[in-house]
């Protein structure tokens, strides 16, 4: 054999080493790493799974389920498949204030875990944001929150 | 009038595309001349055809003409006249029609510039990109067609997506990304071209090399004001968080950078050229890709428009390419045997490779980590995600190595070294590096990974203004020169060097700025009652009310914070929330205070008139700045690299004779060292 060939041979017998060590430490960081989409129902059907994984659970606001305490910020509230009553819902605490859209029946995510309390911590809560616009429904006046503003712009205004 | 003015440019484009394309790859394989004035005519009807089918585009938004589809879907009568213009790549359609102008300006450009150059070459170089230029002419004529007919005629639209008027970063970042991954075409083109002659000649090089480089700064740019915008206008508090769409934009970035210095080695040591091409051909694959993902709505993301039909031809076109680039390279590959060999480890040569190595690694954890929900999806049906934290553990050796090898190849010489000369070289900027982490350590910052990233940037600034003034230095004692004509004229001897050195010392400060404000992030939130105060990094912060105000397309709610900074400076700011007609939901504007050394960062999260409160959401973000204010040092050193020298030019246009002219250059370059 070619001092060339040899040399070529031990740069590829090594190259195969480097990718298949990297390929090994990648795939096991991404199990480390990975995060499940679940909405209520899926979440509440994984079992023990559900308890050790890092979760965002989608879906919907349950209505009338938000305690929000400014003081000290802590927020409770339920996330259920789906605005119909009765639907799957898991309790959500955070420690976070909630986003100015944050309201009954909107969508949103949650970032965080499950525990065998049965209670979702989360430590990142995102509110759906529509993608696509939509005009106003009827009955929805976007103008609303203007004319409560001015209320306190006006107690704002020294 | 104005859909089917522009529908039919649209057309002619195809049409010009696909003769050209046609004419082209078929004359050029058959080794004849006769197709290339053709060629050239189908690719200024091309451009022509794209440049005139964006301003119809342009004049019906302007002129607010919701009868084409795409201005009824992102045109409004309210919107304020630089985001109607802007609104052209403000949607999926809109976008992918700016694609074809871009793409249409660079083959034309690049026919331009290189038009007395080997006909052979740049038929089958042309006709490749007219190829892919067919690709995106179909996009527009079909999947994506956005001059569409809508009946009855509305009177008004919606207006674009309000995270793109938010912010007037959103008039230049989709720009600057889109022409530094459509620039990649060019050197795809390129290196096609080259691979079906079989043969990759010295004067070939020269424009894969310098049309990557414009690709590159231009991708630089983008992805540097795409974290920015992401900063300033989104307020979750950073500016990178590895979404599929950014790392879309990031792995062509990392095989063009790795493209770019392995090339030195092919110019130099007649070695590596299959690699070299193997990453231009992938450069560009992987625009593709990001294209892909960015605009068929396979991944849900702030910037995946929508659901679209654009996504399976996109992957008929990414299989095509991908058999299209194994094939040539396993056909061809083998002509393209190296010449040269590895003197020593300790080689200039052998730190590119690792180099390339590295980025190399780096692009395979990324895009791992970016398709791996879509393949988990796909195989195994289960919905997941892969956290940041896999990116970070991956990328963060990957980027301290990339910093070592900057500071270490600069030094090492090609061939074989002098180990005594070498490690004299060394003391002084490892000495220095040292002294850098002892002093961040005894200031009282830890952590081993930044500890080394300030440690190894000191070792590279140095070496890397050593390098640079060398030349300046030995100009001035030997000849007397003053400190400007000596800077100059070495630049100039040196251009690519140069260049390459400015272009390093951005990077630098694009780690250090990244390592600092990722390490040493404080933050907090709070929700407020009027006069207030939350404190965070020596900040007083204090609420003292809301105040609200209209604007052309919005209305805002903005909460008044008096900040006094660690200093005893007050300031106010005022984070707020807007409010666009169309759209229910609020989009917020941070209130940054920047500063070199940190920014301050309040967003607002809620308000609530009644109670008279404001919660918002804090952050001290170190250094942070320093990661936009490194564009001016990239575009610098690109300038400097790309400026054209008479001599370059006359030689390539002489073709035959063109080995001369890097062989000069790269003595003037030698000598400079």
């Amino acid at each position: 054999m070619s001092p060339v060939a040899r040399n070529r041979l031990i740069a590829l017998g090594a190259l195969l080493v480097a990718g298949a060590g990297l390929g090994f430490v990648a795939f096991g960081n991404i199990g480390e790493n990975l995060v499940y989409y679940w909405s209520p129902s899926e979440m509440l059907g994984q079992g023990d799974k559900a308890y050790s994984a890092t979760i965002r659970l989608g879906g919907v606001v349950e209505a009338g389920s938000i305690q929000w305490n400014a003081e000290h910020t802590t927020l409770q509230f339920r996330v259920a498949d789906d605005v119909k009553e009765g639907a799957p819902s898991v309790l959500v605490r955070a420690t976070e204030t909630p986003p100015q859209m944050f309201r009954d029946k909107i969508g949103v995510v949650v970032e965080g875990t499950y525990d065998k309390s049965g209670v979702f911590s989360s430590n990142r809560l995102m509110v759906n944001h529509s993608n696509e616009y939509r005009a106003p429904k009827e009955g929805e006046d976007p103008r609303q929150w203007q004319e409560t503003l001015s209320d306190a712009t006006a107690m704002g205004a020294k | 009038m104005n859909g089917t003015v522009g529908y039919g440019l649209v057309l002619g484009g195809l049409a010009f595309a696909t003769f050209g394309a046609l004419v082209g790859l078929v004359s050029g394989l058959r080794r004849s001349d006769a197709g290339f004035p053709w060629v050239l005519r189908a690719v200024w009807g091309f451009a022509a055809c794209m440049v005139g089918s964006n301003l119809v585009m342009v004049h019906a938004l302007v002129t607010h003409d919701f009868s084409v589809r795409y201005v009824a879907q992102v045109g409004s009568r309210a919107t304020p006249l630089v985001y109607t213009i802007v609104s052209l790549w403000s949607a999926l359609e809109g976008s992918i029609l700016f694609w074809g102008l871009i793409m249409g300006g660079y083959i034309a450009v690049f026919a331009y510039i290189h038009r007395r150059e080997h006909a052979r070459y740049m038929q089958l170089a042309l006709g490749t990109m007219l190829a892919v230029g067919v690709f995106f002419a179909f996009l527009i004529a079909g999947p994506a067609n956005p001059w569409g007919a809508v009946s009855p005629v509305p009177a008004d639209g919606p207006g674009p997506n309000p995270l793109l008027q938010n912010h007037i970063l959103m008039v230049i970042h989709p720009p600057m990304l889109y022409l530094g991954y459509v620039g990649m075409t060019v050197p795809f083109g390129v290196a096609v071209a080259g691979l079906l002659r079989g043969e990759i000649g010295e004067a070939w090089m020269a424009p894969l090399r310098r049309w990557t480089l414009v690709a590159w700064l231009f991708l630089s740019i983008g992805i540097i004001l795409g974290a920015w915008w992401a900063y300033a206008v989104l307020g979750w508090g950073g500016y990178w968080a590895w979404d599929p769409v950014e790392n879309a934009s990031f792995l062509p970035w990392l095989t063009a950078t790795a493209f770019m210095h392995s090339t030195m080695v092919q110019e130099r040591k007649r070695m590596l050229k299959l690699w070299t091409l193997s990453l231009a051909l992938a450069s560009f694959v992987l625009t593709i890709l990001g294209t892909f993902m960015t605009r068929s709505g396979i991944f849900n993301s702030v910037h995946s428009f929508t659901q679209s039909d654009i996504g399976p031809t996109f992957l008929v076109f990414l299989g095509f390419l991908l058999v299209l680039c194994v094939g040539l390279l396993a056909v061809r590959g083998p002509l393209l045997v190296p010449e040269g060999q590895l003197a020593s480890p300790l080689s200039r040569e052998a730190s590119i490779l690792v180099n390339n190595l590295v980025f190399v690694a780096i692009t395979f954890t990324v895009l791992l980590g970016t398709l791996y929900p879509l393949i988990s999806e796909a195989v195994r049906g289960v919905r997941v995600s892969v956290g940041e934290p896999y990116f970070n553990k991956m990328a963060v050796p990957g980027g301290i190595a990339v910093l070592f090898l900057m500071g270490v190849g600069p030094v090492l010489p090609w061939g074989k070294p002098d180990p005594a000369t070498l490690r004299r070289q060394f003391i002084i900027p490892s000495v220095v590096g040292l002294v850098v982490t002892a002093a961040c350590f005894a200031v009282g910052l830890r952590g081993v990974y930044p500890l080394m990233t300030f440690g190894l940037a000191g070792f590279v600034t140095v070496i890397t203004v050593r390098e640079l003034l060398a030349p300046v230095r030995v100009r001035m004692s030997e000849r007397k020169e003053g400190f400007v004509a000596a800077l100059t004229t070495s630049a100039l001897k040196a251009q690519r060097r140069f260049g390459g050195y400015v272009v390093h010392l951005g990077i630098v400060l694009i780690i250090v700025a990244v390592a600092a404000s990722s390490a040493y992030v404080k933050h907090t939130s709070g929700t407020l009652k009027k006069g207030q105060v939350i404190e965070l990094g020596g900040y007083q912060m204090k609420y003292l009310g809301l105040v609200s105000g209209e604007e052309p397309h919005r209305t805002y709610v903005a909460a008044r914070i008096e900040v006094t900074s660690p200093g005893g400076k007050v300031s106010e700011l005022k984070p707020r929330l807007n409010y666009y007609e169309r759209s229910t939901d609020p989009i917020g504007t941070p209130g940054v205070r920047e500063t070199p050394a940190e920014d301050l960062y309040v967003s607002l999260m809620a308000f609530s008139e009644q109670a008279g409160t404001a919660s918002i959401n804090i952050w001290v973000f170190p250094l942070v700045g320093w990661i936009w204010w490194s564009i001016p040092l990239l575009v610098l050193g690109t300038l400097i690299a790309l400026w054209p020298r008479r001599k370059t030019a006359v030689a390539m246009a002489g073709a035959p004779t063109v080995g001369a002219s890097p062989l000069t250059g790269g003595d003037a370059e030698r000598g400079a060292a």
